[in-house]
């Protein structure tokens, strides 16, 4: 089953050559390269932020270098600040198009969000209200990035605390009209659909079905911390320093009968564990997406199956 | 003001109220949950730069050292989106940080633990093969009119304080109490293979080196090293360039720059 349907109008931008593969991936980090070196483990894809590997040379891009020999990569932006109402920093543009060119990943991905503002890097990813100023800018942005790469990319759903008075679009509404505007794709993020739902009292599988689903291409998956509001309701915060909860995982198995098997990250960026226990959580992954895959395979494969038997 | 100048600017200003045009969905006050964002960004500046300053933080503790980092952070957010490199001026800002003055060496200690991160991440060029090296380096004609460039991690920072025993130190390789830190000591910082090193070098060494940076000839340098402290051991200065893999190329000054071969 194919979902990931490109808008014909903007197939000029092309580039977007092999996908990643329909398995888990993990987020890769520093402590981990020798481990990854050491026994080459069978996982789907890594997954990078593309400004930790915005630097001249050294360990990083040795490691990267190598893995990237063997292993299926996306580079994932966290500083491209698409929401911002300023401009796009092209320098920004560049150092990222020149990593796209050393490292050929199958996605590039960023977020629907802002980062940037007045020339400050505030290193987060922060919210914008969902309105037709809004939209105009975020597709100008995006057509910007897909033009300046000659690539499509994949757009992040947030995980946010806050909602804006001057929204007038559901998030859902907003990112597929984006999607169908600018023929990027959806980055599925279930655990910011969760906390962002719990953080906004909505229901988070009729916010996945609100999703452009058929344009999904990839998932990601994270853990929460959990703190309060100034009600004392739950507020949960997408600190990536925890296992997926089993309510997230849930979730994706809900995600997954709509979109499919879907290449799916782990993210963990803090309290990191060691490299096994990291491994066994893609597992649990890599088994759910096992099954959805044979699932999805014709009947040709049933009938084999039981003349084997 | 537009809205986003709005929403950024009292993210790093604790002392401005949330802003207006938030929501909840139970009515309860923005400013908790804007906090969040609040709390995002000023943490993750200094854990950037408690990731940089290792020693800097177990010299003063944690609860100095990102009291200290979070006024640094407030008044020099990041400009670039590489975090590697956040809090270039971090030594300058501790230099000026009146409540850190009984620890007068901490500022040359960011400077060298920020010479190490730039170091680790600094461009992958080849050295030299020794063959061309020792071609070059006994012609006696070419000999002090040689320029050498070296590799971009290189970098060598002079302390009135004794840095690289302290730095030392704090990595379990000599004890702390055995540091006079009064002692002044040159830095060498580079990347060799994958790893960082930080040495201690002559001054007169660390002086030949920086004039090799600054592009002047090897007899020029081995002058101003003379110059730094008599007695300067070309020699022995080139023979430390030559073990670590520090010379990339090798161009001449006579005849219009002509590589040697």
């Amino acid at each position: 089953m194919s979902t990931n349907r490109f808008n014909p109008s903007k197939s000029a931008l092309g580039g977007a050559t092999a996908k990643l593969p329909q398995r888990a991936g993990v987020g890769l980090k520093p402590q981990h390269f020798q481990d990854i070196l050491d026994s080459w483990p069978d996982i789907g894809f890594f997954e990078i932020h593309a400004e930790n590997y915005m630097v001249p040379g050294g360990p990083f891009h040795h490691y990267l270098t190598r893995i990237r020999e063997r292993y299926p990569l996306s580079i994932h932006g966290v500083g491209m600040s698409i929401g911002a109402d300023g401009p796009l920093n092209v320098q920004h543009l560049n150092a990222l198009q020149a990593l796209l060119l050393r490292y050929q990943p199958q996605s590039f991905s960023e977020h629907l969000a802002w980062s940037t503002h007045g020339g400050v890097f505030l290193n987060d990813l922060l919210p914008l209200p969902y309105n037709t100023t809004t939209l105009q800018r975020v597709c100008d942005h995006i057509d910007q990035v897909q033009s300046h790469l000659g690539r499509r990319m994949l757009l992040e759903n947030p995980a946010t605390y806050v909602e804006f008075v001057a929204s007038t679009w559901d998030e859902g509404a907003f990112l597929t009209e984006v999607l169908r505007r600018t023929g990027c794709g959806l980055l599925l993020d279930v655990n910011n659909a969760h906390v962002s739902c719990i953080n906004h009292s909505r229901d988070a599988r009729a916010t996945i079905l609100s999703m452009p689903l058929a344009q999904v291409g990839e998932i990601h998956l994270a853990g929460f911390a959990e703190q309060l509001d100034g009600s004392g309701d739950l507020l949960l915060i997408d600190s990536h320093s925890t296992p997926v909860a089993q309510v997230v995982w849930d979730l994706y198995a809900f995600t997954m009968k709509l979109a499919g098997p879907q290449p799916t990250l782990l993210e963990r960026d803090n309290d990191i564990p060691a490299w096994p226990v990291l491994l066994a959580e893609a597992s649990v992954a890599e088994c759910q997406l096992q099954v959805m895959r044979e699932d999805a395979l014709p009947h040709l494969t049933a009938v084999t199956v039981e003349a084997a038997t | 003001m537009n809205s986003q100048t709005a929403f950024a600017t009292p993210l790093l200003a604790p002392e401005l109220p949330c802003p207006s045009g938030l929501t909840t969905w139970n009515n309860s006050d923005p400013a908790t949950r804007y906090a969040v964002y609040r709390n995002n960004v000023v943490v993750s500046l200094i854990d950037a730069l408690a990731d940089t300053y290792p020693v800097v933080q177990q010299l003063v503790g944690e609860e100095f050292f990102r009291a200290m980092a979070k006024v640094f952070a407030l008044v020099n957010p990041p400009r670039s989106t590489v975090m590697a490199c956040y809090g270039q001026d971090f030594a300058d800002f501790v230099t000026s940080f009146p409540p850190a003055a009984s620890v007068p060496y901490l500022a040359d200690m960011a400077r060298l633990e920020m010479a190490r991160v730039l170091a680790y991440h600094a461009a992958d060029v080849p050295h030299l093969p020794n063959e061309a090296l020792r071609s070059a380096l006994t012609d006696p004609d070419q000999l002090m009119h040689l320029q050498l460039a070296l590799h971009p991690s290189v970098q060598v920072l002079a302390s009135p304080f004794a840095t690289v025993s302290l730095w030392a130190a704090h990595q379990g390789v000599a004890c702390l109490s055995s540091v006079d830190p009064d002692v002044p000591q040159t830095a060498l910082v580079f990347r060799h293979a994958l790893e960082v090193n930080t040495l201690e070098v002559d001054s007169a060494v660390g002086k030949f080196i920086c004039a090799l940076q600054a592009r002047q000839s090897l007899m020029v340098a081995a002058r101003q090293a003379n110059e730094q402290a008599a007695g300067f051991d070309l020699g022995a200065a080139l023979a430390l360039l030559l073990h670590w893999q520090l010379i990339t190329t090798i161009t001449t000054d006579k005849e219009d720059h002509e590589p040697a071969h």
